[in-house]
């Protein structure tokens, strides 16, 4: 799977990525003060003394905040540690104080790791606390941002907690970037740490990327900004990376800088290069004091967390491991299956199915095929034994898939809704007669079909199910075809 | 002594009786106000309708049979760095100009919780920078008891507020020895509390790990009820410090008979003979008490300032980022937004304030950090330590408050490093977090002008010792000739009072 | 910037660097005279580089205080008008400014 993307870069080239993400956390006040932490609003309702930085004022920690920071440290296997916060001094004018209060030297957590689907893991550098900023709009000028015109500030966003989660250069390609993304955010919404909306901003991702040839040390990165979802996170790093190995093939070098992500031309261009960088100047923030957990609340936290994707994701593959009576071997498909049925909250249905003795292959086929838009009013033991009856012969495939979209939108038990379909099943008579009126309509297929195309079996199947509505017994109408043709 | 100008315990007592009215109280100190501060300028607003609408609401409590607190129509004056709601509170900074804070300061609220009556906010070294009162945007203060000289600063106005008699008491706030330098060149008593003692919510920071709201007053034990009405924890300041507020009062009387009290050789280099002189008469009356005095040694003491004068700054650089023209205050328009972020800064902030800004920019910066701030930051731990070392043989320590009495208004403002020297004193426990006072000790040579200032000494206790600082302070005052009184009195004296009770 | 803590220092260009990350804006004269006054402040200091301070640790705080957490709880804030109010220009509701450019 880590190879998929590198075919992207010409032959012996890699790319090297780091994701910084920062996530809003779902507190009921800001960071360091007890306004509203709320998406959207009106503009300045969420605000407070603190969170305009009004002379005088001083943060007080959010305990809450620090919870679900130590609720990610733990999710992400990282050490939970004494910390301490931080000025970064910089001049913006959406940042009410003109530094932004985080972690810098001591975060919160460090040292972890996140096991992608595929089992690989994924360095976590640190994973800290700090405030977010409020928002400017550009107004007037024709909308571009160099000409006259005149910006308006909303401080809701302001001071809104934000855990910044910092991944090693472990990442290879945009695909690894985007699955990464995903079991994160998956991770934090699980754990109740954020909403995860990257629509809405409340999940934001910077990429750090550089390419080598495969084999050499690291090389110069750039950190990309503004990719605002999973699609042009990755379409942001095939560029960048390409446009990085173009350059050194042509003997250039890339310089260290930041670069902005354009979505609708579906380039990066330079923002600021290493030297104009800012000097931040760091230095410990005198109104707040150090955050040492102890222990006891740590081991309380750490008892009251939901069971994680990865931990569900095994769990659901050693019960189909356990439960196949016919000895498969599992592969990277599957394992995207099980990573699919995690993703959707099915793995509760699907253990449920299994353990009341269902055909594993069967539970798989149809949560991924017939349950993608959810699993309505179906409940566990209606759908064990929809499968049981579909896998001893008593119905056939498509009937068990009508009943299971019956289940889905009625609930009830299995039986009932068998019995009531069965009713309506086709009979053969009338099979036979819409055959023949589709052999009329589609002779040329049906010649085919004859000289041997065997693939339109198909389509013949398909026509027919149109035609029933999904009535008609699939084996019975394939059985049907074969006669016919003889 | 007119029955309104009680110090502000008898005169708090006499109107919780109902013997004298708030208002009347209030009035007369208004009316003080009005005719002389014009030459003193200890004032840069005066509250005159609000004070007599509090003064008012303390009568009608009484006349209810309501207490209206310790500090009932007590008149008192607030450094204009004390967040003040709906009431203008500016720094004396042009950028701050006419700005009114959505909110009050904590101590503030304690206040007038407490039935003190805000007569009004007091002139200030602009964001209080300054050891002379002389870098405040809207004038000088001048000094009460010789009016050619500074009053020190940066709480100039509070200290000249108290010692011209216009508030028994006053609240400043002292970074490095802001309360009390110029409390010893007042005549007055001002109080630097432990770090932490005071809730520091809406002082607006110079810097933060320094700064600390203390009283000013004309008695050391009217300083102590101050200090017990405003101190204590307050959860919207996270380095407030958990613990009660003692009951210094109580331990006011019980003089210093078996105290070991140090006096600290480095804080006495290079002070003025004069202020030498008393200092020794201070320890040699404290001995004459039974305490035990002995010269100690501090020796990081000595680089106190210069790690303060990299401290400060460099938090003040960061504090005073906020000033940009965007939110609240002066703004210079410009094409764009970092333009008039530049233009603001540049046309609000007076001259000392850039200076400081960008030092402490300079010492934070790229390249600098380590050299600068990080080793001061390093330098200020061993003056924690030499200081816990000196306590565990003393009890209490003291030192001169100010190298010199008050000096002439414009005789140090072409050098900066000179003023920062008037700080010399005061700086090490600033640095330190430790309780520091200074208590009118007599008064110093005789000047061109043929007056002789006050002179203060001061005294240190570890943190948290503001029990012990207070026992000390209370016995230095007891043997002391209270210049500052002398001079109100003087004052008063001179001045036609009408008064409903007396 | 090179560390250059030999001489206590601030040269003019320093001062003007220095001037532009507060975001202050300083005349020529103004650059000379701060980097007069600023480096003697600094060579005061030199007095700290006689003391050995390698085994030294850093103090930012003077009064250890640790975990001073507050309850996640929404209490009245400001009300949008007093804020706006005292708005140097404001506009729908929201803080105007000049056009703010990308940092550099
Ligand atoms: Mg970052
Ligand atoms: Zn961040």
């Amino acid at each position: 799977m880590a190879d998929r993307n590198i075919a992207l870069l010409p032959e012996g080239w890699e790319a090297v990525l780091g994701l910084e993400v920062h996530a809003e956390l779902l507190t009921e006040t800001k960071l360091f003060s007890a306004s509203p932490n709320r998406f959207g609003g009106d503009p300045n309702t969420h605000i407070d003394p603190v969170s305009l930085g009004l002379p005088g004022t001083l943060p007080v920690v959010n305990r809450h905040a620090v919870e679900l920071a130590i609720r990610v440290g733990l999710s992400l296997n990282c050490d939970v540690r004494p910390s301490t916060f931080a000025r970064k001094n910089y001049f913006y004018p959406d940042m009410p104080k003109n530094y932004q209060i985080s972690q810098y030297e001591d975060p919160i957590n460090a040292d972890g790791f996140l096991e992608l689907p595929s089992g690989k893991r994924i360095g976590i550098v640190r994973a800290h606390l700090e405030e977010d900023t409020g928002k400017s709009t550009h107004v007037g000028g024709g909308g571009r941002i160099h000409e006259a015109g005149f910006s308006l500030i909303d401080y809701n966003r302001a001071g809104v907690p934000l855990i910044e989660i910092v991944s090693a250069p472990d990442l290879r390609s945009s695909d690894e970037a985007k699955e990464y993304v995903a079991e994160l955010r998956a991770i934090l919404v699980t754990i109740g740490a954020t909403d995860g909306k990257m629509e809405e901003g409340s999940l934001r991702v910077d990429a750090n990327i550089s390419v080598r040839r495969v084999g050499d040390e690291l090389g110069v990165r750039c950190e990309v900004k503004n990719v605002n979802s999973l699609r042009s996170l990755g379409r942001a790093i095939d560029y960048e990376a390409r446009r990085q190995v173009k350059l050194l093939e042509e003997g250039g070098a890339v310089t260290q800088e930041t670069r902005h992500w354009n979505e609708d031309e579906g380039k990066t261009h330079s923002l600021r290069s290493k030297e104009g960088e800012t000097d931040y100047r760091y230095f410990l923030e005198p109104d707040l004091v150090p955050l040492v957990p102890d222990e006891r609340w740590i081991e309380e936290i750490r008892g009251a967390l939901p069971t994680l994707p990865a931990e569900r994701r095994r769990r659901l593959a050693s019960a189909r491991e356990t439960a196949s009576t016919k000895g498969e071997m599992y592969g990277e498909a599957d394992l995207s299956a099980i990573a699919t049925i995690v993703a959707r909250d099915q793995d509760e249905l699907a253990l449920g199915a299994i353990s009341a003795g269902a055909d594993t292959q069967l539970v798989f086929k149809h949560i991924l095929n017939n349950l993608a838009e959810g699993t309505g009013k179906l409940d566990i033991s209606a759908f064990a034994e929809l499968l049981t009856a579909e896998a001893a012969g008593n119905i056939s495939a498509s009937q068990a898939k009508t009943i299971l979209a019956d289940l889905v939108a009625n609930g009830g038990d299995a039986a009932a809704a068998m019995e009531a379909r069965a009713s309506d099943t086709t009979d053969a008579g009338e099979l036979e007669t819409l055959l023949e009126e589709l052999i009329a309509q589609h002779s040329d297929e049906w010649q085919r079909f004859c000289e041997g195309e065997q693939k339109l079996q198909g389509f013949f199947v398909g026509q027919i199910m149109k035609a029933t509505k999904g009535r008609a017994d699939g084996q019975a109408t394939a059985k049907l075809l074969a006669q016919r043709m003889m | 002594m007119n029955a309104l100008n009680k110090p502000a315990i008898e005169l708090a007592a006499a109107i919780r009786s109902g013997e004298i009215s708030a208002v009347s109280a209030v009035e007369a100190r208004l009316s003080e106000i009005a005719t002389r501060d014009a030459e003193i300028a200890a004032f840069v607003q005066v509250l005159n309708e609000e004070a007599l609408a509090a003064a008012t609401s303390v009568d009608d409590r009484v006349a209810t049979g309501e207490d209206p607190g310790p500090l009932a129509g007590v008149p008192i004056a607030l450094k204009d760095n004390l967040c003040t709601r709906g009431i203008p509170t500016t720094c004396c900074s042009r950028i701050l100009e006419g700005w009114k804070p959505p909110y009050e300061a904590t101590v503030v609220s304690r206040l007038r919780n407490a039935g003190a009556v805000v007569v009004g906010k007091t002139n200030l070294d602009e964001f209080a920078m300054g050891s002379s009162t002389e870098n405040s945007a809207f004038g000088t203060t001048r000094n009460p008891h010789d009016l050619s000289c500074v009053p020190g600063g940066s709480s100039g106005g509070s200290a000249a507020a108290v010692a011209a008699g216009f508030t028994p008491l006053a609240l400043g706030s002292d970074t490095g020895g802001s309360i009390r330098q110029p409390a010893a060149l007042c005549g007055v008593v001002g109080v630097k509390p432990t770090y932490g003692r005071v809730s520091r919510y809406g002082l607006i920071a110079f810097a933060s790990s320094l700064d600390q709201i203390g009283p000013f007053a004309t008695s050391v034990a009217d300083a102590a009820t101050l200090l017990e009405v405003i101190g204590g924890h307050d959860p919207a300041d996270s380095t407030s410090i958990p613990e009660a507020m003692p009951s210094l009062s109580e331990c006011l009387g019980r003089g210093v008979e078996g105290m070991r009290i140090g006096l600290v050789a480095e804080l006495c280099d290079g002070v003025s003979s004069d202020v030498a002189r008393r200092v020794s008469e201070a320890s040699e009356a404290l001995a004459g008490g039974g305490a035990t005095v002995e010269e100690v040694s501090v020796p990081a003491s000595r680089f106190g300032l210069s790690a303060y004068y990299l401290i400060a700054p460099a938090e003040a650089s960061s504090n005073l980022a906020r000033y940009d023209g965007v939110r609240y205050g002066m703004r210079t328009e410009s094409s764009n937004a970092v333009e008039m972020n530049i233009a603001t800064r540049t046309a609000g902030f007076g001259e000392e304030v850039k200076r400081r800004i960008m030092l402490g920019t300079f010492a934070l910066s790229a390249g600098y950090y380590d050299a600068y701030y990080g080793k001061a930051l390093k330098v200020r731990t061993l003056i924690i330590e030499d200081f816990n070392r000196a306590y565990e043989h003393f009890d209490a320590l003291i030192a001169p408050t100010s190298p010199t009495t008050a000096f002439e208004i414009g005789s140090r403002t072409d050098d900066p490093l000179e003023m920062y020297l008037s700080d010399v004193c005061t700086v090490p426990s600033s640095l330190a977090g430790h309780p520091a006072m200074s208590v009118p000790f007599g008064s110093g040579d005789v000047n061109e002008n043929n007056i002789c200032l006050p002179v203060g000494v001061q005294v240190l206790a570890p943190a948290m010792g503001e029990e012990t600082m207070f026992r000390v302070g209370a016995f230095l005052e007891s043997v002391a000739v209270n210049v500052a009184e002398s001079v109100a009195r003087e004052a008063l004296t001179s001045e036609a009072l009408t008064s409903r009770d007396g | 910037m090179n560390e250059n803590s030999d001489s206590a220092r601030i040269s003019e260009e320093a001062v003007a660097h220095v001037a532009h990350l507060a975001r202050l804006r300083v005349t020529p004269e103004e650059q000379k005279m701060f980097s007069q006054q600023l480096s003697s402040v600094l060579g005061y200091g030199k007095a700290m580089e006689a003391l050995n301070l390698d085994d030294v640790p850093p103090t930012s705080h003077p009064y250890p205080l640790n975990n001073v957490l507050r309850d996640d709880e929404i209490s009245a804030g400001s009300s949008r008008d007093e804020v706006l109010d005292v708005a140097p220009v404001a506009q729908d509701n929201q803080f105007r400014v000049p056009p703010v450019l990308e940092q550099t």
